[in-house]
């Protein structure tokens, strides 16, 4: 289980993230939801140890992610963020294969290429493996680098916006994949969402924050609503319910100022 | 194109080179230890195969680092200011320590090499605009800014004509006895290849190395200081050779990827390949004369270089 402790960071005399203090539910997916600058980036930065914490700490199995050596906490916790300006032109099959580093430095044994293979066909990559990553188009690009994710077969998987520039199509294939590792191979899935339709259709758990401040933190239906939303947003956004999913038509609110 | 091919084409051009020169040398007066076609043979033709091929691996193999931690397309030795910071390092060795040693020299080269690629990866690490054209153009005038430096004090102390040696790459003073410091390269390009799959994670940016579990700052000084071995010992005793750490890597990249475990091995036989042949030319086209090596690099880099420019952009970004 991965708790957060009363993390704060400043960036010059801003608290980016101000005293912040959330347990992740293992074998959930977790969405980090927020306006703009909220500190939801930062603080998925902090957890996987991408950026150091001014005060407070985040516990791995009650252990202090700092505390953990490098090659032991990246067989645990995975981070992916905005990964489309990576410009390495390696192969989809070699990509994918680094995710097997902290385990093989390098040299893939069988169980290795099992991890591999195994990945790539999750993320229906295998007919495109010796591609070159360049000659992807995004939404694939996008897939290749949670394939690598997967094979790197850590029980938390950390995402900072995987759906940036994805069309709707590839945006709905990559949450359902999530969903998927979460449903079936038990992966915890934390993940920094702007859409917020797509937080309330695929996340359990919704942890809202607002200028650095946590807000709100509870079971998704708990937060998908009027009330609770305006607290977060300064909107007024009526719901409407669709198969059992909850979409937020925010789209004509008025937006106050 | 096949590792084979360029395995062929490097045992080849090492036979061009070896029987190509001033003086005739034939197989036949080789099996006469005594002769002076073996001497000569042994002095001078077979240490300058040795340069050439140790220049071309490591300077390619330099280039290829650098690119890769800074992870531009366009950077090189050449377009970062490393051999203008050796040239440097030289110079003050030379002003500083009155009856200066060779050892001295190398040391000083190569505390200045390695301090002056440092800086220039500093200065990349500030400057938000970071495209490919951009960044080699940053480290070209950076270069030259150290260079005129050298200069500078080198015209008040007298001592162009001593840089003016570094500067111009030359095979033709190369023999027995003044390029042994080229081994200490052999060495460093092996430790690279050991690194390989490091430096490949760590050209994917420092987020994605921690990910990993990579100590990302590790490995980026042990790729520089390996770049910094390579440059010095290459400046030291061969001068400086434009362009090759620049467009071989390029090269290989393209037909083969940024996997740096499988492209070392090509890089490395490319730029031998590539090396012997600008020499290989140099030595004939004003036979029984020579144009030094450094010219006819430029000349074929430079046009290489340009074709890459213009069809390449889209790729190198």
């Amino acid at each position: 289980m991965i708790e957060i402790k009363g993390l704060t960071k400043q960036f010059g005399k801003k608290s980016v993230v101000d005293d912040v203090s959330v347990a992740i539910q293992p074998g959930t997916i977790t969405s980090f939801i927020g306006p703009n600058g909220a500190g939801k980036s930062t603080l998925l930065s902090m957890v996987s140890r991408l950026l150091d914490a001014d005060t407070g700490e985040v516990l791995l199995d009650k252990n202090n992610v700092k505390k953990w050596k490098s090659t032991e906490f990246a067989k645990r916790v995975s981070i992916l963020r905005q990964a489309n300006y990576i410009n390495v032109r390696l192969t989809v099959r070699e990509l994918v294969a680094f995710g097997r580093y902290p385990y093989s430095k390098g040299r893939l044994n069988a169980e290795d290429n099992r991890f591999v293979d195994q990945a790539m066909e999750y993320m229906n990559l295998t007919d495109m493996q010796n591609q070159f990553l360049d000659e992807l188009s995004g939404g694939q690009k996008q897939r290749a680098f949670i394939a690598m994710v997967i094979a790197q077969d850590t029980d938390y998987i950390l995402l900072d916006e995987p759906l940036n520039n994805l069309d709707m199509k590839h945006s709905v294939q990559i949450m359902k994949i999530l969903r998927k590792l979460v449903n079936e191979l038990g992966r915890t899935v934390v993940i920094v969402l702007h859409d917020i339709n797509f937080a309330s259709v695929y996340s359990d758990q919704i942890v809202a924050l607002k200028n650095g401040k946590l807000v709100k933190n509870g079971p998704t239906n708990d937060i998908i609503n009027s009330d609770a939303l305006r607290e977060i947003y300064d909107m007024d956004i009526p719901i409407q319910e669709q198969d059992g999913c909850r979409i937020c038509v925010y789209f004509n609110s008025h937006t106050g100022s | 194109m096949k590792l084979w091919i360029l395995i062929i084409a490097t045992i080849i051009l090492s036979f061009i080179s070896l029987f190509i020169g001033a003086i005739d040398i034939k197989i036949s007066h080789l099996l006469d230890w005594q002769s002076d076609e073996a001497q000569l043979f042994f002095i001078s033709r077979v240490p300058r195969l040795m340069a050439i091929i140790l220049a071309g691996a490591g300077m390619s193999i330099a280039g290829l680092i650098m690119q890769s931690l800074s992870r531009n397309k366009f950077v090189s030795p050449t377009t970062a200011g490393t051999l203008d910071a050796a040239k440097l390092g030289i110079l003050i060795s030379m002003l500083f320590i009155t009856n200066v040693t060779y050892t001295q020299q190398i040391i000083f080269s190569f505390a200045f090499a390695l301090v002056g690629t440092l800086v220039f990866m500093q200065i990349l690490d500030k400057i938000k605009f970071k495209d490919a054209i951009f960044v080699p153009l940053i480290g070209i005038m950076y270069g030259n800014i150290l260079s005129s430096i050298t200069t500078f004090f080198a015209y008040e102390a007298d001592l162009i004509q001593n840089i003016s040696a570094w500067l111009m790459g030359s095979f033709t003073l190369i023999i027995s006895g003044r390029y042994e410091l080229l081994y200490v390269s052999i060495p460093a390009v092996i430790l690279a290849y050991l690194y390989a799959n490091k430096f490949t994670v760590a050209g994917m940016g420092e987020e994605f190395a921690k990910n990993l579990g990579l100590s990302y700052k590790v490995v980026l000084n042990i790729g520089l200081i390996l770049v910094a071995v390579i440059s010095t010992t290459v400046v030291l005793t061969v001068g400086v050779i434009p362009f090759l750490g620049l467009i071989v890597p390029n090269i290989v990249s393209i037909y083969l990827g940024d996997n740096l475990r499988k492209i070392i091995p090509h890089t490395m036989l490319l730029g031998v390949v590539f090396l012997l042949i600008c020499d290989i030319i140099g030595r004939i086209i004003i036979h029984p004369y020579e144009i030094p090596v450094n010219v006819t690099v430029a000349v074929i880099g430079s046009a290489i270089f340009l074709i890459m420019l213009f069809r390449g952009r889209a790729y190198a970004k």
